[in-house]
């Protein structure tokens, strides 16, 4: 690394690296120099011009944002010239500004209030007519309202350079420059509400929030997004136990302050009408709402009866739940119920990439590690639609560090505007070449891949003499945790092998087992019967495999519960309850009760979310995640397994539901915001 | 949309006037001929544009509205541009601009109901030592006076009929 | 036909083909040793080309005056990309219309200075950025070209010198800040006519990222007498520091009315007595404007021993500008002048930056509140500062060019904005449909 610049600001000498602007400079030693068009990550544009500063022979004000630290530069940022031109530049400001903060979303975290409260002149001279213009509703969550924008463009260049998507503009000129969406009057975009979260002040708002609370009215949580399997923090706004907001803006969780609509708005389906509030119990036939006490009864005693018949249990597994409630739940199947019945529904051949990497270390790359290095070889996946936070990583790092993008996808995808090479078909290996000419790569790969598939393009990558790292992309919030749980039939947590594999998922489904127990997923979706003499089911909505069960158990969101999920990366995270729910209990909490009424509640341990994750620390290899890390909210990435997996690989199990921006599986339908907006109908 | 040849060629032409790449350039070219022969920047028109050079339409809808010779909405078919910037003011132009609303009834940047008329008053238009001007459409007239608008306007509607 | 009568004390060095019969056509161009420097410049080095601009002192023709050899010395000629050389022909400084007779008249002229810079930087390729409303000199320029081009002056191999050169017209569409450098060349690539964060500047980062040469059409059209009489020559014709000629537009209340060829230095005195023939209507001399609207603004007393160019004006706190000389007589309106110059960069602002958009958008409303005679006596200095918030705070000159005309203009008027609270009647009585958006 080059020799830090020497520069003094304020009289302090500081130290920098070649390149930093003044501003950074600034910043990173604890000078603020305030700045709304600049934006770490984002191009200059020297705009809102308040980040003036003096500059020793320089003779005018210079903006810090663009002046990058020169040795012995001798930098002033709080002299009265400098402060005159904020305080004049707020004025500016606010001549066209409504000043209607007290009935402004924004208001209270708005970074122009702050600023003139900091900097600004405390009265206008300005008597003249305002230029107004009435408020547009971009889309359903995107509303503008132009007086209030101050033109600094990070809605613009957040959508462009961020997503990709170019969907905002800046039309007319002078003092009526607004911003204009892409298609006239609304916008066709990924909805992701990002040009909100990065306005300033209160030009744009949430469609979803607007209009619902004071900011400081509000607690707010970060938990983790329970849609993708990209694992985005997301701090859920909440006021009486209501969710009234999600945002990343404290740049908190592995994805900093990217969020796609759903997990900025698809939290709304917790406050769905057809959310489950009590459990039901089917009598003559009919679904009833019962007390929980005779729902878990009514379960604890079938089991307890098929137990001693000796009757087959099937247990379907969920790819939403936390860590603790697939351990629990395989471990209730295996010692409880005595079955190796146990499997979910799987998106992506993890086990068959953790087998072909034995033995090796470092192969499994982190979300970090999309920003990172150097290549990138996507295979199958429409990463923009389908994991959109790790396009985002990858397309930041292309920006940023100018990386290498490789794709070889069946379709045209978004990384073709700024691939390296993009083939259509499955040939990446014609791409020999070229990626052994990189320093490094990372590859990623949708369940087009499995089985031999990976095995091959494991041999491949090994064979380019370059450091690779791998990521099989699952679909679910939980699809890897659940799978390193053994919430399957032929493993046990951790990838050791269960000796006896049991039926998998569609072989529960069509079996005529004596009871199956299924939580958090929806078997029957595609109008299959049930076959099962006795259906359970653990769900937040009556589902089509609800609607046939015998008892139907309401379960708690991912935001009404903590625990712990894993991500696509393997990254642990934790979840942390936002708000408490009526009704509906967490799975872990329904099956530590049926545990309980069953009386074999000992047998299984405690049934806190905590004291589960002990033992799946103790217990499953991979997950001796440091604790610290989990529980300041960090991300964690499990330990790869060392060591074949001597199981039958099943790769006609794998299968994806690629699910776009605008759906998730069965849960996504009862998201109001996704199914809204008009490109939910347009694509999915 | 269908082009007129003499367009069509223009537009060709434009396309390769610019390195290999940046034929966004030919962009504010295109949507300018595009007007003088339609009337006015059309939806249809941005849509082609967009095509040709491979951008959206919010990206030339960017550019169009920035630029004030580009107009959403048909002018007339002689468009009377009045400077009345400061070498005009100083002989009278913004009169002239006064004299030019009465006499065809329309203000800024409106258009005579029959459509042969429009009126804006520009800034300048580089005829500032042959003050006041005006510019019908592309053709300039210099030292114009009151009078001899009238005789201008005059013997354009009679052109027009 | 001329549109004003030279004067004779006038030197026309880029003029004096304006008039001759057949002007823009390349057989009068070549008869009157038209492209002779260019074959001269081609047997020259590139750095000998450069040395000769600057050798003869000329300084940029837009406005802002910097000195084009030093320009031309910036662009990395060993860079692997392509050069290019853009010239500005979008003038709209108001007052200015003198590169408009330079095409008119003499296209081929400014083609052989476009030439010449082609051969100083290895560039082989250029663009005329021309202002939309200046349709008809497209069509003479493209003329011009198709000469060129069918009599080998453009081309593949120029006249058997090896050196190729492909020229383009562009136009514009309405928006002064194109003139701006960096605008322009936003423009030129398709885009919003907004300027760019400099550094980088054009010779190294211009027309489509390449390192490229961007100066006005006059400055291209002294190129090659320069080339020709060699740059001492011309540098002897102005004054020391600022060679050359100027084309001078004389605007406003004068009796002549018109474009002048001046060697720089000219006393200002008598180029409105002698060349321009005294104040319209045997009035007086109020205000002058030396270079454009963007200057600050002298009164009668300030034009005494004044002369036209760089450092005489920048004594007197003004600029020499484009060449747009406004001459405003004794019953001019000052309120009216700095409201009507207002407005213009309001609606010329491209609203990139806050002191600009805002500023002009504010003193727009304010003096035509205040002309209208709605006025407070608070205003006069509100007016004054609310300018100097903007001067130097701005993203590119254009809030610069807004704020120093009005400050001039209220300092050195004040009388007239104080008059004007009292009710004293404003010279111009029409008012009313200045109330625009």
């Amino acid at each position: 690394m080059a020799d830090p610049v020497k520069l003094t600001i304020d009289g302090r000498e500081i130290h920098a690296a070649p390149g930093t602007l003044v501003i950074d400079a600034a910043k990173q030693n604890g000078i603020e120099v305030p700045a709304f068009c600049y934006y770490e990550g984002l191009t200059l544009q020297a705009a809102c011009r308040m980040c003036l500063v003096e500059i020793e022979k320089t003779p005018k004000l210079q903006t810090a944002c663009t002046v990058p630290v020169a040795e012995g530069m001798v930098v002033r940022t709080e002299t009265p010239q400098v402060a005159t031109a904020r305080k004049y530049m707020l004025e500016f400001l606010l001549t066209n500004h409504p000043l209607d903060c007290p009935v402004c979303d924004k208001g209270g975290e708005c970074e122009l209030q702050d600023m003139t409260f900091r900097y600004g002149v405390g009265e206008s001279r300005f008597t003249e007519e305002k230029v107004h213009t009435p408020e547009k509703q971009f889309s359903p969550v995107v509303f503008f309202d132009a007086p209030r924008c101050i033109l600094c463009y990070r809605c613009v260049r957040v959508c462009d350079e961020g997503l990709g998507v170019k969907a905002l503009g800046v039309i007319n000129r002078g003092v009526v420059s607004e911003i204009a969406p892409n298609h006239g009057d609304h916008l066709e975009c990924d909805e992701c509400g990002a040009c909100i979260d990065i306005c300033p002040v209160g030009a744009l708002t949430s469609g979803a929030y607007r209009y619902q609370t004071r900011p400081w009215e509000m607690t707010h949580v970060g938990t983790i997004c329970t849609h993708c399997a990209d694992g985005c923090k997301t701090t859920l706004g909440t006021r009486n136990d209501r969710i009234l907001r999600g945002n990343n803006r404290d740049r908190s969780g592995v994805n900093g302050e990217f969020l796609c609509i759903k997990g900025r708005y698809g939290f709304d389906f917790y406050d769905h009408p057809e959310r489950l509030q009590a459990p039901l119990l089917r009598v003559n036939g009919k679904l009833e709402e019962v007390s929980w006490a005779q729902a878990l009864n009514a379960v604890a005693q079938k089991f307890n009866q098929t137990l001693a018949d000796g009757g087959t249990f099937g247990v379907i597994g969920s790819n939403h739940t936390s860590n603790e409630e697939n351990f629990y739940l395989q471990k209730f199947a295996r010692e409880v119920l005595r079955t190796n019945h146990i499997d979910h529904h799987r998106t992506g051949d993890v086990v068959t990439l953790l087998d072909a990497l034995s033995g090796k270390e470092g192969k499994l790359a982190t979300v970090a590690d999309l920003y990172e290095r150097k290549a990138f070889l996507v295979l199958g996946a429409d990463l923009a639609l389908e994991h959109p936070l790790l396009s985002y990583q990858i397309r930041a790092n292309y920006r940023h560090h100018q990386a290498h993008i490789y794709v070889v996808t069946p379709g045209a995808v978004r990384e073709d505007h700024y691939s390296t090479v993009s083939l259509r078909g499955r040939d990446y290996a014609s791409l020999r070449d070229k990626l052994k000419a990189e320093s490094e790569l990372v590859v990623l790969f949708d369940d087009s891949y499995k089985g031999d598939d990976v095995r091959k393009l494991v041999e491949f990558g090994e064979s380019l003499g370059i450091p690779v790292k791998y990521i099989a992309l699952v679909d679910y919030s939980n699809s890897r945790g659940a799978v390193d749980m053994g919430v399957a039939p032929e493993l046990l947590p951790g990838y050791k092998p269960s000796g006896q594999p049991g039926m998998h998922y569609g072989e529960m489904r069509d079996a005529n087992l004596g009871a199956l127990w299924v939580v958090g997923a929806n078997p029957l979706k595609n109008g299959a019967q049930r076959k099962a003499g006795f259906l359970v089911v653990q769900d937040m909505f009556l589902t089509e495999t609800a609607q046939q069960a015998d008892v139907v158990l309401p379960a708690a969101s991912a935001y009404e519960k903590n625990g712990t999920v894993t991500n696509a990366t393997g990254e642990v995270q934790r979840l942390k309850r936002g708000i408490n729910t009526m009704g509906a209990k967490p799975d872990l909490e329904i099956m530590g009760f049926i545990a309980r009424e069953m009386g074999a509640a000992a047998a299984l341990g405690p049934w806190t979310p905590d004291a589960v994750f002990e033992q799946i620390r103790k217990n499953v290899r991979g997950y001796q995640v440091p604790l610290p890390v989990l529980m300041t909210g960090g991300a964690a990435q499990t330990m790869p397994v060392n060591g074949r997996i001597p199981v039958e690989s099943r790769p006609d199990l794998v299968h994806s539901d690629h699910n776009g921006l605008f759906a998730s599986g069965t849960l996504g339908r009862y998201s109001k915001v996704l199914n809204s907006v008009m490109e939910s109908r347009l694509r999915r | 949309m269908t082009l007129s040849p003499q367009l069509e060629a223009k537009f060709n032409k434009l396309l390769e006037s610019y390195p290999p790449g940046r034929q966004r350039s030919a962009m504010i070219p295109m949507l300018l001929y595009g007007q003088d022969e339609i009337g006015s920047v059309t939806d249809d028109l941005i849509e082609e544009v967009a095509g040709r050079i491979g951008v959206t339409a919010l990206q030339v809808n960017e550019v169009l509205s920035y630029y004030s010779m580009l107009h959403r909405k048909p002018m007339g078919k002689y468009h009377i541009q009045v400077c009345t910037n400061i070498s005009c003011l100083l002989h009278d132009g913004d009169k002239l601009y006064e004299h030019a609303c009465k006499k065809l009834g329309i203000g800024h940047k409106e258009a005579t109901a029959d459509g042969q008329f429009s009126l804006e008053e520009v800034e300048c238009m580089g005829a500032c030592s042959w003050a006041p001007a005006i510019q019908v459409n592309y053709d300039f007239h210099h030292f114009v006076t009151p009078e001899q608008l009238d005789r201008l306007l005059d013997g354009l509607k009679k052109n027009a009929v | 036909m001329l549109y004003n009568e030279p004067s004779p004390l006038e030197t026309r060095v880029l003029s004096r083909r304006f008039g001759k019969p057949n002007s823009a056509s390349i057989d009068t161009y070549l008869a009157d040793d038209g492209y002779k420097a260019f074959l001269k410049a081609s047997k020259m080095k590139p750095e000998e080309i450069i040395e000769e601009v600057k050798a003869s002192n000329l300084r940029g023709r837009g406005g802002a005056g910097f000195p084009t050899g030093m320009k031309w010395s910036f662009v990395p000629r060993n860079s692997p990309k392509p050069k290019y050389i853009v010239v500005n022909a979008d003038e709209s400084e108001p007052g200015t219309c003198k590169d408009r007779l330079l095409m008119e008249y003499d296209p081929h002229q400014l083609i052989e200075g476009i030439l010449i810079a082609g051969l100083s930087v290895d560039a082989h390729a250029g663009y005329i950025y021309v202002r939309g409303e200046y349709r008809y000199l497209i069509e003479i320029l493209d003329k011009a070209l198709a000469e060129a081009y069918q009599k080998g002056w453009l081309g593949k191999n120029i006249q058997g010198t090896g050196f190729d050169f492909e020229l383009y017209t562009h136009t514009g569409a309405g928006a002064y800040e194109c003139g701006e450098e960096s605008a322009l060349l936003e423009s030129l690539e398709g885009k919003r006519g907004v300027p760019r964060i400099r550094p980088p500047f054009p010779a190294v980062v211009g027309a489509f990222q390449c390192p490229t040469i961007l100066n006005n059409v006059e400055t291209y059209c002294a190129v090659p007498a320069i080339i020709r009489d060699g740059g001492k020559a011309f540098a002897d014709l102005g004054v020391p520091k600022a060679g050359g000629t100027k084309l001078t537009c004389l605007t406003g209340h004068i009796n002549k009315p018109g474009v002048y060829e001046l060697p720089l230095g000219f006393p200002v005195l008598k180029l409105i007595e002698e060349v321009g023939g005294g104040i319209r209507n045997g009035k007086k001399l109020k205000a002058f404007i030396p270079g454009g609207s963007s200057c600050p603004i002298l009164t009668a007393a300030e034009c005494e021993g004044a002369t036209m160019d760089y450092d005489s004006m920048a004594s007197r706190k003004s600029m020499l500008g484009s060449g747009g000389v406004v001459v405003m007589d004794e019953d001019t309106c000052m309120v009216k002048a700095a409201l009507r110059i207002m407005r213009f960069y309001a609606h010329e602002s491209c609203g990139w930056c806050i002191p600009c958009r805002e500023g002009t958008a504010w003193l727009r409303k304010l003096l035509t509140r205040f002309h209208q005679g709605m006025g407070t006596r608070t205003d006069i200095d509100l007016i004054g500062d609310v300018s100097r918030n903007m001067l130097g705070r701005t993203f590119c000159p254009l809030g610069d060019a807004a704020a120093l005309p009005t400050i001039s203009i209220v300092e050195k008027f004040r009388q007239e904005f104080e008059d004007h609270l009292d009710g004293k009647p404003c010279p111009f009585e029409h008012a009313r449909h200045m109330v625009t958006v």
